[in-house]
């Protein structure tokens, strides 16, 4: 590839990764929403990831997410590689104060890297765990609900899996509203509605994804 | 910085020192001793280099000229801060004042791949003359100079334009962000002439050229962390930075070589 293309510049992969973050922000609050099905009951849950599983546009589907996972973590990684280069020799007094600038948007990297690896654990745990069976309405289905629980009441799963949903909020939290920046807009007005919009997303998602093993451990009686 | 009221104060300084690109570097300690509180910062260093010149020491080296904080050839990175904690100013607008006595301060130079060092604190900065030369000028014949009037400009443009013009070019914003980008200092430039009749005719092929050349030279990428912004001393708006985003890909899409 000529090595003046879009795709090969700082800004054209930064844009890359804003658009498949913004992709995956699709993915995660559709992820998180309909996850309160738990809260309604185990028929719900089931019958709704009964109804995802076999419908035909599932692999599509899949294949999108793996793409779009894959595209923003090989890019934001070769940017982050190439940001740390830019400095070969760091500063040995530390900055403070304003000038400081923000530690969640200097720690993204580090918080990909713990959502990454919560991500193959995730699938391990849930796409790929326990089998259990279970029918509703004359249709045998996998009972994923009842492993869902069963998880979220162990309670050093619960604990870790509400530290990366922290973790979740705060890259959140700046990677909506930087990724509108990256694309190109920024207005003395809007911005910093966007910025809290950012924000109230994050926390939306963060709160929908902690309230199950928050539910699961201390309300749900099985 | 609490800052001072005495007439004088005592510092203990930590100092870079960098034979050479090459050298390794390591930090030189100082006693400052009886520094007026009146004193700029680099007037307390020229002190010092006399002190170490009067002991048959080599001097350090920092680079200095105007000292009144419009030419952005003064730098460095003051206890982890470009220019120092304050804001909005240059190296050289900061007093002794602003340091409590007592107090280690560490002197670094700007870091970055792109700013190798000469030697201590003086860095290379040719990295932004070469960016500029890729298209931060406008090359347009104009003729002879016309009438005001026939060259309309909207006034809040016309204040964006003068805003972004503001940049010196001194790399703070280089030495402040974690990535060493240099993306507040090209957009300045990119977006002061986009918005201005006269360098909008050229915006397409600046913002391409420009923005492969910081990447050319080894700048790191924006993450839009801000310490750029808030360590300017003209306090240059991230809002350049999207400027620079939304032309690049413009100039992207319209690059017809």
């Amino acid at each position: 590839m000529n090595s003046n293309s879009y795709f090969c510049s700082t800004i054209g992969r930064k844009q890359l990764v804003g658009l498949t973050g913004l992709a995956l922000c699709g993915f995660v609050l559709m992820h998180a929403l309909t996850n309160m099905l738990i809260l309604v009951s185990p028929d719900a849950y089931n019958k709704y990831s009964h109804a995802l599983v076999t419908n035909p546009l599932i692999y599509f589907a899949e294949a999108i997410l793996v793409l779009l996972f894959l595209g923003h973590i090989v890019i934001a990684i070769g940017l982050t590689v190439s940001s740390k280069g830019a400095r070969p020799e760091k500063y040995h007094a530390g900055a403070s104060g304003v000038k400081a600038g923000s530690v969640v948007a200097k720690n993204m990297w580090k918080q990909g890297i713990i959502i990454a690896i919560f991500l193959v654990y995730h699938l391990i745990t849930f796409k790929f765990g326990t089998y259990y069976k279970t029918t509703i309405d004359g249709v045998e289905m996998r009972d994923l609900h009842r492993l869902v629980v069963e998880m979220f009441q162990l309670p050093l799963y619960s604990g870790f899996y509400v530290f990366v949903m922290v973790v979740l909020f705060f890259h959140l939290s700046h990677g909506l509203s930087s990724s509108i920046q990256t694309f190109g807009f920024h207005h003395p007005k809007h911005t910093p509605k966007i910025e809290k919009l950012g924000l109230a997303f994050a926390a939306l998602v963060a709160v929908c994804f902690v309230s199950q093993p928050l539910y699961c451990f201390f309300i749900y009686k099985g | 910085m609490a800052g001072s009221s005495a007439q004088s104060i005592n510092l203990k300084l930590k100092v870079w020192q960098q034979r050479g690109p090459k050298d390794k570097g390591q930090f030189l300690e100082y006693d400052a001793k009886n520094v007026s509180t009146e004193m700029s910062f680099l007037e307390m260093l020229d002190v010092m280099n006399e002190d170490l010149v009067k002991q048959g020491k080599e001097p350090i080296e920092f680079d200095h000229d105007c000292r009144e904080g419009i030419c952005g050839m003064c730098s460095l990175v003051i206890n982890g801060s470009a220019h120092g904690k304050d804001q909005a100013i240059t190296t050289c607008q900061l007093h002794m004042r602003r340091f409590k006595d007592g107090e280690t301060v560490t002197i670094e130079p700007f870091r970055a791949k792109a700013f190798p060092v000469i030697k201590d604190l003086v860095v290379d900065r040719s990295a932004f003359d070469r960016i500029i030369q890729t298209g931060g000028f406008v090359s347009v014949s104009t003729g002879a100079a016309q009438d005001a009037n026939n060259l309309p400009v909207g006034k809040e443009k016309s204040d964006r334009a003068f805003e972004a013009a503001t940049c010196i070019g001194c790399g703070a914003c280089v030495a402040a962000c974690p990535n060493a980008s240099a993306s507040l200092f090209v957009s300045a430039k990119i977006a002061h002439l986009a918005l201005l009749p006269q360098g909008e005719v050229e915006r397409e092929q600046r913002a391409y050229g420009m923005v492969h050349k910081m990447d050319e030279e080894g700048f790191g990428s924006c993450t839009n962390i801000g310490a750029c912004s808030a360590s300017c001393p003209k306090e240059i708006s991230l809002e350049n930075i999207a400027i620079m985003n939304r032309e690049f890909l413009r100039g992207s899409l319209t690059h017809r070589k």
